[in-house]
């Protein structure tokens, strides 16, 4: 594919654990051979549970996080390899929406400052033209230019966001990657934060690397998903295909388990159930990460690590129990 | 369904009022709230932030801190006695032997500095009077009842030795160690990531089904209530706004609170993909902004005058088996959906 905006290959983020003058340095693989395109005004979800490495790769895509190997391209710039000035010029092709806007927000510094901090920064626009272009943005994401006087604690979650948002935009971004967006808000601001997200990207042309635990969030906002656990895609797909027909053990365990009212959802009990907790990501197991958890686990499983692979058009999974057709073999045992 | 005549339900809470003296004025927290719960039934209490969910759960175990906050008004009757009418000793042998509580967030309602077997003998050794060693049996015991792998030797583990989901089983294993009649959950898997509340979720209806507690569950989930619960009470602004089987309220949700906080759940079947959400515009009203009338008027798409001034009185429809707060089911209106 050579019409995506961001294109991701084998990203690995690696954090040194301790280590003595004898003992061997351990790593904590929290991201592990990531790779995923996204085309220029789709958006790419990635979800998974803690631990899973989904949030470590959203850090890394923003330069945040140091990566151990790997490589990341934004259109024309290689967005992985840049360093000091030339990084922090391309940074505001790609802005960040953190989890807690009560946490994104100097409690001491104006919301319209926030803003033209931002502008000033990224050398938006002329000094002269910042303060409308800051009204410009409040409108945009729903706000008003009043507010802009204002100090965060006098905003509410979901308005919170909204700045955050707001300045985010300021740098006109191409790409948007957003951290659990709408986590820390009530469903019903979490709905109005996810219209405002689609309507700004239809506006806008933006690009969105979603992050999120919550599969509704992820059905409702994402082209494409990728599943993350402990490190790795282990199933990536449009959103019809994974959401119709998941094939990955763990992501029918992620579906079955999350709770639903839709009518005509599987009922409690015939569910994949998980035991304990995911691996220590320090000590990864040899073969399948998910074979410890996998009801469903081979004795091959146990010592080769799957590959991940196209088995239908577009949708891949990285498991020895899913055939070359995209059959789920494990189903007819 | 149950025949209309029922026994007197185990927890029966009527017209419970709480206030909270601030700087601002008078807060009303709570306002009329009622309900009841059966032996082996579950309840589930929904609604946004600031609803009053959890100020319920803590007024019915009495732990609103006082001051500033005061029950005004109303009972909490426990299998016939009044527990707002007990005094604290009295209160204090209920308080977690009869009704027990599972708290939000397992990584702060531990304390770090003694190992989960003494936490969860502590309630028996305090309420059944049995010694360390009895109490530390029991505490294995409870341990493994919430599949807690190894449980003999874990006993002597410090909180931060386990994991987020394991500490929420050990909090379950604490409140579960009396025996309560009625275990109130607030948000008890919030914290934790969703194969893991499915593990709890089981464990919670595996337990109610085995010892017959009613249970409480708190959540702003409506996923959650549809899986575990057998009625849900909707709270907005301090009041209960619709009751009713949760069948019935999520097929077919009467007030228009209960209806927005179905529509806008994102990711379901029956939104089509790039189709916007249903919004409830607005957010929830400041306690101390409440006037007259229904405190949801300001966010409702089909408000009236009368909603802005007076408030309905409450409409019970099948029997008594499902009610509503709103004007657009009061008397008149009585001939809704069945």
């Amino acid at each position: 594919m050579t019409d995506a905006l961001l294109q991701v290959r084998d990203l690995k983020v690696h954090f040194p654990m301790g280590g003595g003058i004898l003992g061997a340095r351990s790593f904590v693989k929290a991201v592990d051979g990531v790779s995923f395109d996204i085309p220029k005004g789709r958006t790419f979800g990635i979800v998974g549970e803690s631990g899973s490495g989904k949030s470590t790769t959203a850090l890394a895509v923003m330069r945040l996080v140091k990566i151990t190997s790997g490589s990341m391209r934004l259109g024309d710039d290689d967005i992985g390899a840049l360093e000091g000035e030339g990084l922090r010029k391309v940074r505001r092709r790609f802005q960040m929406v953190f989890q807690d806007p009560f946490a994104s927000l100097n409690p001491r510094k104006r919301a319209g400052d926030a803003i033209l901090e931002a502008l000033e920064l990224m050398d938006v626009g002329e000094p002269a033209a910042r303060p409308a272009l800051a009204r410009q943005l409040f409108l945009q994401t729903g706000l008003r230019p009043e507010q802009l006087q204002l100090f965060p604690h006098q905003f509410s979650g979901g308005q919170r966001q909204r700045i955050v948002l707001a300045r985010a935009l300021a740098a006109r971004p191409d790409l948007v990657v957003c951290d659990e967006p709408v986590s820390a808000l009530d469903v019903a601001i979490q709905a109005q934060i996810l219209n405002l997200m689609q309507r700004l990207q239809r506006e806008l042309g933006l690009t969105y690397l979603f992050i999120s635990h919550d599969l509704g969030v992820i059905r409702h906002m994402c082209d494409e998903i990728g599943v993350m656990y402990l490190g790795q895609i282990v199933e990536q797909a449009p959103r019809e295909g994974l959401f119709e027909r998941p094939l990955h053990p763990y992501t029918l365990a992620l579906w079955s388990a999350a709770p639903s009212f839709d009518p005509g959802s599987r009922s409690r009990r015939d569910r994949i159930r998980l035991q304990g907790d995911p691996p220590s990501p320090i000590h990864v197991p040899p073969g399948c990460r998910f074979a410890g958890r996998c009801p469903f686990a081979e004795p091959r499983c146990h010592s080769e690590p799957p590959a991940l692979r196209e088995v239908l058009p577009g949708h891949q999974v990285a498991c020895h129990r899913v055939t070359d057709a995209g059959q789920p073999a494990y189903r007819e045992a | 369904m149950t025949t209309p005549i029922v026994s007197p339900a185990l927890l029966d809470v009527s017209n419970l009022g709480v206030e909270f003296q601030t700087r601002g004025g008078v807060a009303r927290v709570l306002e009329e709230v009622a309900f009841q719960v059966h032996r082996g039934e579950t309840l589930g209490l929904v609604g946004e932030s600031g609803c009053g969910k959890s100020m319920t759960a803590l007024a019915m175990m009495r732990l609103i801190p006082t001051p500033p906050g005061r029950i005004t008004s109303g009972r909490v009757v426990l299998d016939g006695k009044d527990l707002l009418a007990l005094d604290e000793p009295a209160m204090r042998h209920h308080r977690g032997n009869r009704i027990s509580m599972i708290f939000q967030e397992p990584m702060t309602s531990l304390n770090p500095a003694y190992t989960v077997g003494n936490q969860i003998g502590e309630a028996v050794r305090l309420h059944q009077g049995l010694d360390r060693k009895a109490a530390t049996t029991c505490a294995i015991d409870m341990l493994e009842a919430v599949g807690i792998p190894a449980a003999k030797a874990r006993v002597h583990d410090y909180p931060h030795q386990f994991s987020g989901g394991m500490r929420q089983r050990v909090m379950i294993a604490m409140a579960l160690a009396c025996k309560p009649d009625v275990l109130i959950a607030d948000e008890p898997t919030t914290a934790l990531d969703v194969t893991v509340q499915a593990q709890i979720f089981d464990l919670i209806s595996d337990l109610r089904e085995r010892t017959g507690t009613a249970v409480v569950l708190i959540t702003h989930d409506m996923g959650a209530i549809a899986e575990m619960a057998d009625r849900v009470a909707v709270m907005y602004a301090g009041r209960i706004v619709e009751e009713g089987s949760v069948a019935e309220v999520l097929q077919a949700p009467l007030h228009p609170y209960t209806r927005g906080l179905i529509a806008c759940a994102p990711g379901r079947r029956t939104t089509g993909f790039g189709e916007p959400l249903t919004e409830i515009p607005g957010t929830v009203p400041s306690l101390l902004e409440r006037r007259g009338g229904c405190a949801f008027a300001d966010r409702c798409s089909d408000v009236q005058p009368r909603c802005r001034t007076h408030l309905p009185a409450e409409t019970r429809i099948d029997a008594g088996r499902r009610r509503v707060l709103c004007w657009l089911h009061a008397e008149e209106k009585r001939e809704t959906s069945s």
